[in-house]
């Protein structure tokens, strides 16, 4: 059994001579790293056809966690060189002109660090693709509806969600809420078509202000009450319950001035109505706080 | 691939030759001293001073003891390759272009460019075994070309000598007489200045590059065009491939490219062709100026490539470079 690690700190082994068995009751937390023989053994894959050699090997690290340390190493032959006499010989000339002062360090020749390939051509179209791509991120306004997916940040449909949009950051979507209110409608609207899991800007979810009228309007009407809240729910503990459903646009806990404490009621407004349906119904009669919830629509008129 | 970059040169590159045994490799460039590198791993063996101007040419004998440099100094040289000493210069009224020894080296062709008065001249001079029995005495001169003279090597069995250059014509002549047995039909050559010349290993056909962003392929005996190749660069250099029916391709870089799309740097390739399909295979990207100069080891399994960034790129092929499909 080798023993040849680093050991960091303590350097001796407190290893009791009458025996080589290590006793579990004498070891220090450090010798921990003695039992080399819980670890699997070193394993060398021989090199490949592609000259690839890899060694694993199984170490204790510091905090005596088992660690795997792979290393990958390749051995390339950059050439087979097949000399005759003549060339062999040539081999041993002396160095002349400048090269006679070329010390070892010398930078003349390098191998190149970038693996550089013989290129085939690619087909026309492919390239064209890529270019139209990269080209128009923020082509259209979502077209909504007819197709199962629309990302409102590059307007493509069918490829992904907008919260996927590999463009996010390449959409300005709080100023054009807010300056547009037209095309903000619409997009909402499309929203509330799409699935629910669509990107809301951090403008518009809960806690946020907005100049935006219409937004507050419609959320308004998505609003939930929610009743029977411990004395210690706040905000954010109403955000963190009611957001899994969907994006929140605003969160209200009544709270008395005077004592600190909530007056037992909330309200959670949705950017979704569907959301707002689905929390409805599932955390009506939930279990929070040692108190069960009552969560219905804030307004009678609902649907 | 993992090519070997050797930056011995200053200035751009503007010839690259192997020894017939493929172990040395010649560079010349325009920084007035060609150097020799070993070319299995690009080390360099040694460097040729002497030359007063830009070397243009070069060539090896066939057992690699004599070099013979043509440069704008107005001379050719011939050194001792293994110590790098001058051993005899031959002296022109203009600057001297291409270098060729013959079959059996006993004989050398040397063109010199048009200079003040003097027109562009292709001279054949005779290469004694012993340097000091060397005189500068010309076998054959001969004149007609208009135009720089860019390259003119030796034909089969020295019998021909062919030209090509500025003119864009490809010229077949005598060696016996000194005169023009053929010429390359006007319509179908090169539209523009040619700028390399490459030989088959038979010699049987041979490669020709030009600024007008063609290679092409002919037959050695007819002069008949066999193959064009079309690039979308002007052509500074060709290279054939002894081992498989691959051509090599080099040049600069259209105008219009320059500064757009790729922001990469070492984009200026060599460019392979079928040489049968006249297909593009691929190409080899990596030298940051127009490539100047390209060369096969004899073997075939190598090449290098000469940039006018003044590097040379050493690359040994990988094995699925044999195996490529069309």
């Amino acid at each position: 059994m080798a023993m040849a690690f680093d050991r960091p700190a303590s350097a001796t082994i407190q290893n009791p001579p009458h025996s080589n068995k290590i006793r579990w009751g004498e070891l220090d937390e450090d010798d921990g790293e003695d039992l080399d023989f819980l670890l699997p053994p070193r394993m060398v894959i021989g090199p490949d056809e592609n000259g690839v050699k890899k060694v694993i090997e199984y170490k204790f690290n510091n905090e005596g966690n088992k660690v795997k340390i792979t290393t990958t190493t390749r051995i390339r032959k950059l050439a087979k060189a097949r000399l005759s006499k003549s060339a062999v010989e040539r081999r041993s000339w002396a160095k002349f002109g400048d090269a006679v002062h070329e010390e070892l360090g010398s930078r003349l020749t390098m191998v190149s660090t970038e693996e550089i390939l013989l290129e085939r051509p690619r087909a026309p179209g492919s390239k064209a693709e890529e270019t139209k791509v990269a080209g128009d991120p923020l082509a259209s306004i979502a077209k909504g509806g007819a197709v199962l997916m629309v990302c409102r940040t590059c307007g493509k449909k069918g490829d992904h969600w907008t919260s996927k949009c590999p463009y996010k950051d390449l959409a300005v979507q709080p100023e054009s809420f807010i300056d547009k209110p037209s095309a903000s409608e619409t997009t909402v609207a499309a929203a509330g078509t799409s699935k629910s899991t669509t990107y809301v800007p951090p403008t518009l979810r809960g806690g946020g202000d907005r100049s935006g009228t219409d937004m507050k309007r419609r959320n308004e009407e998505n609003s939930v009450r929610v009743t029977n809240l411990s004395e210690d729910t706040r905000e954010p503990d109403l955000l963190e319950l009611f957001r899994t459903f969907g994006p929140v646009s605003r969160v209200y806990v009544a709270v008395d001035q005077k004592t600190g404490v909530s007056r037992g009621f909330g309200f959670v407004n949705f950017v979704n109505k569907e959301d707002a349906e689905r929390a409805i119904n599932k955390l009506n009669g939930y279990g929070y706080d040692n108190l069960i919830l009552r969560v219905e629509w804030a307004t009678p008129r609902s649907n | 691939m993992r090519p070997i970059l050797m930056k011995g040169h200053e200035r751009p590159l503007t010839f690259l030759k192997y020894n017939r045994e493929g172990d040395l490799l010649f560079s010349c460039a325009k920084d007035h001293t060609p150097t020799v590198w070993f070319a299995d791993n690009g080390e360099r063996l040694g460097t040729y001073r002497g030359h007063n101007g830009a070397v243009w040419c070069c060539d090896v004998s066939r057992d690699s003891t004599r070099l013979i440099t043509g440069s704008a100094d107005q001379t050719a040289k011939l050194w001792n390759v293994q110590t790098g000493t001058q051993l005899y210069t031959f002296n022109f009224g203009s600057p001297t272009r291409s270098v060729d020894f013959s079959i059996g080296d006993k004989l050398a062709v040397i063109t010199t460019d048009p200079f003040m008065e003097l027109t562009s001249a292709i001279h054949v001079k005779r290469i004694a075994r012993d340097p000091s029995d060397q005189t500068g005495e010309s076998v054959l001169t001969i004149k007609g070309p208009q135009g720089r003279i860019n390259r003119a090597i030796w034909g089969p069995l020295n019998r021909t000598i062919i030209s090509a250059g500025e003119d864009a014509v490809t010229r077949v002549w005598d060696t016996e007489t000194g005169k023009l047995i053929n010429e390359s039909d006007k319509e179908s050559g090169h539209q523009k200045t040619v700028t390399s010349l490459a030989k088959s290993a038979d010699w049987s056909h041979f490669l020709t590059g030009s600024l007008d962003k063609s290679a092409k392929l002919w037959d050695t005996r007819t002069l008949t065009l066999v193959k064009t190749y079309v690039t979308e660069r002007p052509v500074n250099a060709v290279a054939m491939s002894p081992l498989l029916d691959h051509v090599v391709i080099g040049g600069g870089q259209e105008a219009s490219h320059v500064t757009t799309t790729d922001r990469r740097a070492g984009k200026f390739e060599a460019k392979f062709f079928h040489k049968i399909l006249q297909e593009e295979i691929g190409g080899v990207k990596g030298h940051f100026g127009p490539i100047n100069a390209l060369a096969f080891n004899p073997d075939g399994r190598s090449f290098s490539s000469g940039g006018e960034d003044g590097y040379v790129r050493l690359h040994h092929f990988d094995p699925d470079y044999f195996n490529i499909k069309m």
